[in-house]
């Protein structure tokens, strides 16, 4: 009810347009308890913090992070404490032992019982021998790490020339964008795949990385691969950037920084990318399976790394030549690429239910 | 309308021209051709060789020629054993093309109903039972799968003969090229079918009364598709493309087996003509499928 009118004889207050003409005398004090109710009741929390807490209660994400930090401890560690090497064959004594090839896991040569008889100690082979005579546990684990840093690398390169090219092309709008778009539609319906295997022959073959310290050691047709994926798998991560890029950019605080006078490197950098950091995560964490099945697919095709570096995909291939007397030889490097491929896609979907701000309920 | 299909029929065009161009300059680039290798030859046999399938020409002296005789629709013979490019390609594509559009219907057709009976149960033991084995299936790259196939069953349970040419020798290969793109498919309708039976028209019709059947296949499938046709375009691609491994490893002679031999072989007419035929399918299918999409789903504006 209006208090004027319930009250006559009050003088009305000086009529100010811009007050809101409140009667204090309506007011009462709040009590400690009525405080207490306003205090915050859970801890502030940043984007981060939050999208952190809620991977941690996906129990698939958190059992994809152990199996990945599981295998990544594995790739570390092994080589370390394994005294066979991926390239050498298994000596006794320090004598070669052809006689070691095509073991069973956990079998021994008969040179290596002959020593082991006399009181010598001889690593198991965890997962047998190759046809060579090679470990097979330690090439495995040289195959994963050669396909997991593939995975990785390529996964680096994409999100920074995807992230680059995407935000200029979103920002800068208009023709610009245009052309970069049109650009970026002609590489994606290039048929990837044949363009990878030509391009892969084309690198190794042309390229000479022998004078480079760096590269040499990686070897050529690992080079060529890491240039194949930056010059085709970018575009995804390109396309991605740049949407979310022309929805940001229309935002008030981008305009407030434009009116203060910051440089586009400055509102891109500074204001537009971490607001879209969890879409480049998430497509990042989903971008290094893929890259690992090319890489594999590549490898089983006898265009991957060069002999006689291991990667999942040759280890693979090899097997299929003692596939009827040596299945195991198959089974343990796909296993190997099904658990890296599964983790990181599960993680990936994880990091999405986390993050992704279109999901936030 | 026509507007839109004239601008993207004419990207796909400059798209078929890139990639002759980078196809051709990029075969040059790669040391040897296709006349040194086996035998050693004399100079003078070289020479003729060379100057009769005019490969002492500059090379874009070259690509000119062959982009006159493509447009004439001539692919020219092969280098290696002078057989008629397209004579071969036809041959071996008819190969490839049956166990893939087998591969594809399969996938299609089971990958919809998995993901129809997944969405429908969520949470309950079809939808965990499936979901596991998507995600399982997606880990798997083709010939992971394609050589565990055969060692099961072809080596271990023997109830298919390793090398056969009969019909049942389709069943391993179509099976490992079929199940990454099925279980891709079936995630895709689980999620874009949850979405449509949360929308109120669904609601609306469950109102009014409409049977549980009707509002499936009649209210929610043909909604829950649009995602799953756009993919159908990419999916042939990879299936085409992807068939070259498993072909390899079933010993089929298709025509992803020939691209690979002909890039070692430096066959240079086969490279061209084997690129140019597998890239204007994709390219093809890719711009029928971005077609197709416009036009069922109106809410996608042109432009």
């Amino acid at each position: 009810m209006d208090t004027a009118r319930k009250n006559p004889d009050m003088p009305l207050p000086k009529k100010n347009p811009l007050s809101l003409q409140l009667d204090l005398s309506k007011f009462e004090k709040a009590t400690d308890e009525e405080k207490r109710q306003q205090d915050v009741m859970s801890e502030s929390t940043t984007f981060l913090k939050d999208g952190f807490r809620k991977l941690m209660k996906n129990p698939l994400a958190v059992g994809s992070i152990i199996v990945l930090l599981a295998i990544i401890l594995m790739m570390i560690v092994v080589p370390h404490i394994v005294p066979y090497t991926y390239s050498g064959i298994i000596k006794v004594e320090g004598v070669k032992d052809p006689g070691a090839k095509n073991l069973m896991p956990f079998e021994y040569s008969e040179m290596e019982k002959a020593y082991m008889a006399k009181g010598g100690k001889i690593f198991p082979h965890i997962m047998g021998t190759d046809e060579l005579s090679r470990d097979y546990f330690v090439r495995v684990v040289y195959g994963t790490r050669v396909s997991f840093l593939v995975g990785v690398f390529a996964s680096v390169i994409v999100v920074i020339i995807g992230v680059l090219y995407g935000s200029i092309s979103g920002y800068f709008g208009g023709r610009v964008d245009m052309i970069m778009m049109r650009i970026v539609d002609i590489i994606y319906s290039l048929p990837d795949l044949l363009v990878i295997i030509l391009l892969s022959v084309v690198f190794r073959e042309t390229l000479d990385f022998s004078k480079v310290p760096m590269l040499q050691k990686l070897g050529a047709n690992m080079i060529s691969m890491f240039l194949v994926f930056g010059l085709l798998y970018w575009v995804g991560m390109a396309r991605l950037v740049r949407g979310q890029i022309l929805t940001i950019k229309e935002n008030e605080y981008v305009l407030a920084a434009r009116a203060i006078g910051a440089k586009p490197k400055r509102i891109i950098w500074n204001h537009i990318l971490p607001n879209c950091i969890s879409v480049i995560i998430i497509s990042a964490a989903l971008e290094i399976p893929s890259a690992i099945f090319t890489e594999s697919y590549l490898s089983f095709i006898g265009l991957g790394v060069a002999l006689p570096m291991p990667s999942l995909g040759s280890l693979a291939s090899d097997a299929r030549s003692g596939l009827q007397s040596y299945p195991l030889k198959l089974v343990f490097p796909a296993v190997m690429i099904i658990l890296i491929v599964l983790s990181f896609n599960l993680l990936g979907d994880g990091l999405r239910d986390a993050f992704d701000p279109k999901l936030r309920k | 309308m026509l507007k839109y299909v004239l601008k993207r029929i004419f990207y796909a065009i400059l798209t078929m021209f890139l990639i002759c161009f980078i196809t051709f300059f990029a075969m040059n680039a790669i040391p040897g051709g296709p006349f040194n290798g086996e035998k050693a030859k004399s100079k003078a046999v070289m020479k003729v060789l060379n100057e009769r399938y005019s490969l002492d020409k500059p090379v874009l002296v070259q690509f000119g020629n062959y982009m006159k005789n493509l447009l004439h629709g001539d692919l020219g013979v092969s280098l290696k054993n002078g057989r008629d490019v397209s004579q071969t390609i036809a041959e071996s594509f008819a190969v490839s093309a049956k166990i893939g559009l087998i591969a594809v219907v399969i996938a299609i057709i089971f990958g919809i109903i998995l993901g129809s009976i997944a969405a429908l149960n969520r949470n309950k033991w079809p939808d965990r039972v499936i979901v596991f084995f998507a995600t399982l299936a997606t880990a798997m790259p083709s010939f992971v799968l394609a050589t565990l196939l055969l060692l099961v069953f072809c080596i271990q349970l023997k109830w298919i003969p390793v090398w056969s040419s009969t019909s049942h020798s389709y069943i391993l290969p179509v099976i490992s090229l079929s199940l990454y793109p099925m279980a891709y498919i079936t995630r895709l309708t689980k999620t874009s079918m949850l979405d449509v039976l949360g929308q109120d028209y669904i609601r609306t019709a469950r109102a009014k009364g409409v049977s549980q059947r009707k509002v499936i296949f009649v209210h929610a499938l043909r909604n829950a598709l649009i995602p799953v046709i756009t993919y159908i375009g990419p999916m042939t691609a990879g299936v085409l493309t992807g068939s070259l491994v498993v072909e390899k490893i079933f010993t089929i002679g298709g025509l992803g087996s020939k691209f690979v031999d002909c890039i070692t072989n430096r066959d240079y007419t086969m490279i061209m003509g084997t690129t140019i035929f597998l890239a204007s399918f994709i390219v093809v299918v890719n711009l029928l499928s971005d077609l197709v999409y416009k036009v069922i789903d109106p809410r996608i504006k042109l432009s």
